[in-house]
């Protein structure tokens, strides 16, 4: 399994995601004013403050060349994985539903949360069960999910009871398109894959993901 | 010869910068003329005690350089020290105190950001940043304030770089109230191999400045702010305060940390107090050649900027690089592919001077000697002061409060309850190093390549150096020492940050000749050397000085990452033991203060040698696995340490206390330097008893903590109500 990262100006965590992955594949970094996604076989699109995340989170990066390449693959069917400001992207690009408004308290939030996984027929969550719990860490000022106006939403990931740190509605910490080959989520899977620095339960997502055994 | 088209500038004018008439005089005897507008600003800048380190310079001198380790002492943009596997650790810690108290927000985030610029200046990635923050008590609004914007500003531009913030401290004493303290540490990782100087080199070399464009932002900053005291008009010096844009240094740090991977640039610097002034003078004067600036090519902000104003503005994210000629196109190219400015404003020169040119006009030309060297240094007069300098605290603790009492009222008072509210606002994870995160163990530990590990703390009492500069400071390094060591990390290097009061004021003279005294001396003792640091003076406010706070960073190494110590109990039915030569003393501690009490006029004396053979056992002990828990006994005592590991931990102890008779709140709660709560088998304790002093006083186990006194009854806290003290003492400033 090839992995392709994508990089742009204020990434922050490509390099965790790339390092992740690698544990489970191959893995490259894709630059943001490139359109060549290199024969990946999944697209990860990384946390951190693309572009500075000025105007609006995720809005500037959802116009950049790289951007098109990705949005033709997931309209492919490609695997394209979200994290946190990955996430947000997603979601301003249309290929996920809904919105991430600034976290319930306002502020910054960087701490292990657990989490039940709600859909595991996905590929990004098919090495677990419905009702797994996974700890693993986030850290964002702009997390809380919002809805659709038509609600429909395909939850992949809940925050477990009183784990929810931003408000998010119906405790959604992460979701997939209709036909499930997008997955955003707002907690760090790639910050929970060695022991030596806390939980390994993001491990599980990037193991389904490459179809190998976590 | 400058032009002169306006009239020169007089000494009323040098001295609304700051300067002396007689530094004034000085500079016109090195010229042989009086200096125009544009110099008479480099001068006020370089020379400001900021820059110059002209009161405290010969002080410093006592300070021990020199170590095993060392890669890049003082001097360099940061020192670094050699971590093994070929890397080195350039770490530096910087102050941003008077910016934060005028505007918190921007104030603490451009400190970072300085910061960060230091690191990767000379070429290492930076891995990690900590902070140490002064504030008045938080009952007034305006220490709650500073608070919430200074986290929110370090949070802002830490987290938003992609540097995570793995730990830092944080002190509320009346004596910040107006005048609170912002430093910032960074360290970064470089190969041996890739470390660059800041020296400018070769005649005929261009000048790049790299990143933001020039405005007006931060005019003065290092004369009006950071070397005068704080007064009633500092509303009005809000320009002075540089704003950040933590994006722009995105782009600037990986941009020149390409440059310096693909080894395009001779030398690189950032631009920090003084601006362009700053950063060309110091790179000429390390390379003893000269530097020809043309302004006229600097991007700027607003087109009718002056060219003193564009010499001296402090506008972030700017650095300096140094490339050769046939290198010039390669670097422009690196820049827009990063999308950062990159515009070559001048080049290397064997004139010795540094002649600013606009328009083919020279606007300035001074030697870079005058500049850099000559600024006077003048000797402290040192008085101690005949009595108290700091009133008593206020008193929040009836003295007469039992023991019980005692410990949840410490446990939920400021300068001790959890500092999760804080930390949780910055990004403690990104980079995927560390492994020890805030409050799990007493430093925060990064893993490196090669299995090995750093641990880093940060500390500075400065109520115990206001009680005695010179024992107080020795105390702040053995606090970071034992910090480490129960990380089970041998300390490789320091840095400091020393925040004092007017050192024309002889009480103040006295503070900082006592405090570096007693810094060169636990140095010593210790064989780490101080690999670079900085000094922040005029620390005061019309109601007197801020306790003098030497801060002091530390970092270490330890060969095995995964063996890092815990500060909370681990397994029910370890030993827990008290190791170390602790000499518990009341005077000047937290319950001293929750009680009112004044500051005794001096601390007990320390046995540095004892100090260092503890912490060698307790590190050792550690890195063999041999002990569960490591945590040193600071602000609190006895019982407040064994409650954070019982706390940290989930587990409760029961401990059996000889009935001291008379003092039994200096056992639980007396402060001093050397003592360790540790847990573990009973035999380890056994073994460590014939090095260093060790009682094994209970057990580790239950939901509660239990202290037995004998005849006298017993002490009991459940876990639940130790925790909800200890949890709830700072989460209601940010709700």
């Amino acid at each position: 399994m090839k992995f392709g990262i994508v990089r742009f100006p204020g990434s922050c965590d490509e390099v965790d995601a790339q390092l992740a992955a690698g544990r489970v594949g191959e893995s490259v970094l894709l630059w943001h004013g490139d359109r060549d996604l290199r024969d990946v076989d999944a697209v990860i699109v990384p946390g951190g403050f693309s572009y500075g995340d000025y105007l609006r989170v995720g809005a500037i990066a959802r116009f950049s060349p790289v951007m098109e390449s990705v949005i033709e693959f997931a309209r492919a069917g490609g695997p394209v994985l979200g994290i946190c400001n990955g996430f947000q992207v997603l979601c301003e690009a249309g290929l996920l539903p809904g919105a991430l408004l600034p976290n319930a308290g306002l502020r910054f939030v960087c701490r292990d949360v657990d989490l039940e996984v709600v859909d595991a027929d996905t590929p990004f969550t098919r090495g677990c069960s419905p009702g797994d719990r996974l700890t693993i860490p986030l850290k964002h000022t702009t997390g809380r999910y919002h809805r659709p106006a038509d609600g429909d939403v395909r939850v992949v990931l809940r925050y477990a009871p009183g784990h929810n740190p931003n408000g998010s509605e119906d405790d959604i910490a992460g979701v997939a398109n209709e036909a499930g080959n997008v997955f955003g989520l707002m907690p760090h899977p790639e910050h929970a894959v060695d022991p030596l620095t806390g939980s390994t339960d993001g491990l599980r997502i990037f193991s389904s993901l490459a179809a190998v055994p976590a | 010869m400058p032009s002169d088209i306006q009239q020169l500038p007089g000494v009323e004018e040098a001295v609304a910068l700051g300067l002396t008439p007689a530094e004034y005089d000085l500079i016109v005897a090195q010229l042989g003329r009086a200096p125009n507008q544009v110099e008479l600003a480099m001068f006020s800048l370089l020379w400001s005690e900021h820059c110059a380190y002209k009161h405290s310079k010969r002080l410093l001198g006592q300070l021990p350089t020199e170590g095993e380790h060392l890669l890049l002492g003082p001097g360099e943009n940061a020192g670094a020290v050699d971590v093994g596997g070929g890397l080195a650790c350039a770490f530096k810690v910087e102050s941003h105190n008077h910016p934060s108290a005028v505007e918190p927000f921007q104030g603490a985030a451009t400190g970072v950001g300085g910061i960060l610029r230091d690191v990767f200046a000379v070429g290492a990635r930076p891995i990690a940043v900590l902070d140490s923050l002064r504030f008045g008590e938080p009952t007034s609004n305006r220490s709650r304030y500073l608070l919430d914007r200074a986290v929110a500003g370090i949070g802002h531009y830490g987290n938003s770089i992609g540097v995570p913030t793995v730990g830092g401290e944080v002190y509320f004493e009346g004596p910040y109230e107006q005048n609170c303290l912002v430093n910032a540490m960074c360290l970064g990782l470089a190969g041996h191999d890739r470390l660059i100087r800041a020296a400018a080199a070769g005649p005929g070399n261009v000048l790049v400045l790299m990143g933001a464009s020039t405005g007006r932002d931060g005019i003065g900053g290092a004369s009006v702010l950071a070397s005068a005291e704080l007064d009633a008009e500092d509303e009005a010096k809000r320009p002075s305060v540089q704003i950040g844009d933590p994006f722009e240094e995105k782009k600037v740090m990986e941009c020149c940390l390409e440059l310096l991977d693909r080894e395009l640039l001779v030398s690189l610097q950032d631009l920090g107090a003084a601006g362009l002034t700053s950063s060309a003078a110091e790179m000429a004067s390390k390379g003893e050649v000269g530097i020809d600036l043309d302004v006229g090519r600097v991007p700027l902000r607003e087109s009718d900027m002056e060219a003193f104003e564009i010499m001296v503005s402090e506008s972030q994210e700017r650095m300096l690089a140094v490339v050769g000629p046939a290198r010039v196109d390669e670097v422009l190219a690196v820049c827009a592919r990063w999308e950062v400015g990159g515009t070559p404003i001048g080049e290397v020169t064997t004139t010795g001077h540094l002649r600013v040119l606009r328009d083919g006009q020279v606007e300035g030309d001074v030697p870079v000697a005058a500049l850099v060297d000559d600024c006077p240094l003048y000797d402290l007069a040192p008085a101690r002061p005949d009595g108290a300098l700091y009133p008593a605290p206020e008193r929040t603790l009836d003295p007469a409060a039992t023991p019980r009492e005692a410990l949840l009222a410490l446990l939920s008072s400021p300068n001790i309850a959890s500092r999760r509210p804080l930390f949780e606002q910055y990004d403690s994870i990104v980079q995927s190093r560390t492994v020890r995160r805030p409050e799990e163990a007493d430093a925060a530990v990064l893993a490196l390549p090669d299995g090995a590990a750093l641990a880093v703390s940060i500390d500075g009492n400065g109520r115990r150096v206001a009680c005695d500069p010179y024992r107080g400071t020795v105390a702040a390094v053995l606090e970071c020492a034992a910090n480490l060591a129960c990380a089970g990390a041998e300390p490789l290097g320091l840095t400091n940050c020393l925040n004092f009061g007017n050192p024309e004021k002889p009480h103040v003279a006295w503070q900082l000749s006592e405090s570096v005294r007693g810094l060169a001396d636990a140095c010593r003792a210790l064989d780490v050397p101080v690999v670079g640091g900085n000094v922040s003076l005029y620390n005061e406010a019309p109601d007197g000085p801020i306790y003098p706070t030497p801060v002091v960073g530390m970092v270490g190494r330890l060969p095995d990452a995964a063996a890092a110590g815990r500060l909370g109990f681990a397994r029910a039915g370890d030993a827990l033991a008290f190791a170390g030569p602790f000499l518990p003393h009341l005077p000047g501690s937290e319950l001293a203060k929750l009680r009112g009490e004044a500051l005794p006029q001096e601390l007990p004396e320390v046995d540095l040698e004892a100090a260092r053979t503890a912490l060698e056992v307790v590190r050792e002990a550690v890195c063999a696995g041999d002990v569960s828990s490591a945590h040193d006994a600071a602000e609190g005592g006895f019982a407040v340490a064994v409650a954070e590991a019982a706390i940290a931990g989930g587990l409760g102890a029961r401990i059996d206390f000889a009935p001291p008779g008379e003092g039994l709140d200096r056992f639980l709660f007396g402060e001093g330097t050397g003592g360790f709560v540790l847990t573990g088998p009973r035999e380890v304790f056994d073994r460590m008893a014939e090095r260093i002093p060790v009682t094994v006083l209970g057990e580790v186990g239950g939901e509660a903590l239990l202290v037995e006194l004998g005849a006298e009854g017993r002490l009991e806290w459940s876990l639940a109500e130790l925790r909800e003290a200890w949890a709830g003492g700072l989460a209601p400033l940010f709700p």
